[in-house]
């Protein structure tokens, strides 16, 4: 009993295989995954995807954020950046939050749509530096 | 009749540029492999893309807080026309296709009392349309110097698109792009993006097939479309580098050919020349012996 689980970025099929339970971070909370899960299409924020077998996690994915349909039969993540959390470097996470705090301080200051924006990847840049320090 | 020593020149010079002609032939082949490849590789992506599409706009169909986007602003005034064309030349006619192909769509735009902008991608369509519709372009892009079109660089001209959308400057969008059909063939194509065409193929019941939300419907579409539209003109870039590589193999495959038939005729007339010469000179040597 397994889904299937694929993972595309835009350039390209990133994973393809069948796992027995993958953990999603979808915007409202992480979701687990599991044959047979109901139709869902859902947002994804920054953080890690864990695939599981039997109650042991194999692999462990960062990303930075996209979109995930789910189905009964299978699990599509579409995202525009994947890392194997153990190539989530330090020094490029931290790069990146200060980025994105700079670039919130900006748009705080700007309007909500703005804001919301950025407020978008400063909590994926969180969720680097997260993934980094467990790596 | 030209001398020998200017047909030597000639063969010469001909021969060396069939040897250019012949080596861009052998790098446009390899490069066409590799953007052939990535057009492959980008095809997933897109395929799942537009089924979480059809499946939301499904949903939200006739709402009339559907976002722009999708179902336009709701006018049909401004048309934004993006021509999408190569950086470099010797690909034959691909970069003029592209021109007159947005030329004639601008000028029967106009005619219907519409008002067109203009934005190019590629040196070549910037430098054609400048010519007579300098006034309409808007802005250009181009990936002179770049080796592969990165995901990056499209979402950059779909945020252009969306900037504008949103700021009410567009009411319609469309892409004019070479499609790839084949090594020989690309065909012109102008697909609209904005607003986006109702899917085709499945009926709008059985693609939003009782799926939940989360967060809500427009929350996604909101998110979706924008990424949607990147892909549409990733696509479209790979299309226009994978068109671009095969009408430049194409062109100068003809190109290495007929110079090799021009060397085979002024060969052939080089030759005549020489014993053209040997005649006359035996004929003097023959004459001014019968003279003594």
């Amino acid at each position: 009993m397994a889904v299937s689980l694929e993972i595309v970025s835009p350039e390209k099929l990133l994973l393809s295989r069948s796992v027995d339970m993958v953990v999603i971070p979808a915007a409202e909370g992480d979701m687990g995954v599991l044959k047979g899960h109901s139709p869902m299409i859902v947002t994804l924020r920054g953080g890690t995807i864990a695939l599981y077998e039997g109650d042991r996690i194999t692999d462990k994915l960062f990303v930075s954020g996209g979109f995930a349909e789910v189905t009964t039969e299978r699990c599509t993540v579409l995202a525009t950046e994947v890392l194997p959390v153990a190539e989530v470097s330090r020094a490029a996470a931290d790069k990146r939050l200060s980025d994105a705090e700079a670039a919130y301080t900006i748009a705080a200051k700007q309007g909500t749509a703005a804001e919301d924006a950025a407020l978008v990847s400063l909590q994926s840049a969180r969720a680097m530096v997260e993934a980094a320090s467990a790596a | 009749m030209p001398s020998l020593k200017a047909l030597r020149t000639r063969i010469a010079s001909v021969k060396s540029t069939q040897k250019i002609t012949s080596a861009m032939k052998m790098v446009a082949a390899s490069k066409l492999r590799r953007a052939q490849q990535q057009a492959e590789a980008a095809r997933p992506y897109a395929e799942r893309m537009d089924r979480m599409v059809s499946a939301l706009s499904a949903s939200v169909a006739g709402s009339p807080t559907a976002p722009q986007l999708l179902i336009g602003t709701g006018r049909d005034k401004v048309h934004l026309l993006i021509a999408v064309t190569a950086d470099r030349g010797l690909a034959g006619a691909f970069n003029t296709n592209i021109g007159r192909a947005t030329r004639l769509l601008a000028r029967q735009l106009e005619a219907e009392g519409k008002t067109v902008k203009i934005l190019t991608v590629g040196r070549k369509g910037r430098d054609y349309l400048r010519r007579e519709l300098a006034s309409r372009l808007i802005d250009g892009v181009t990936f002179a110097g770049k080796r592969r079109i990165d995901f990056n660089d499209a979402e950059g001209i779909s945020t252009t698109i969306t900037t504008m959308l949103a700021a009410g400057e567009i009411d319609v969008a469309t892409l004019v792009y070479n499609k790839f059909k084949s090594v020989i063939a690309q065909e012109v194509t102008q697909q609209q993006i904005i607003p986006a065409p109702p899917p085709e193929g499945q009926t709008a019941e059985a693609s939003s097939a009782g799926y939940d939300y989360e967060p809500d419907e427009e929350t996604i579409l909101a998110q979706l479309l924008p990424q949607a539209l990147a892909i549409q003109v990733y696509r479209a870039l790979l299309e226009s580098a994978a068109g671009e590589h095969g009408a430049r193999m194409t062109a100068m495959d003809n190109a290495t050919r007929n110079a090799g038939d021009m060397i085979k005729r002024l060969t052939q007339n080089y030759n005549r020349a020489r014993q053209a010469n040997i005649t006359k000179e035996l004929i003097e040597i023959i004459s001014g012996a019968e003279a003594v």
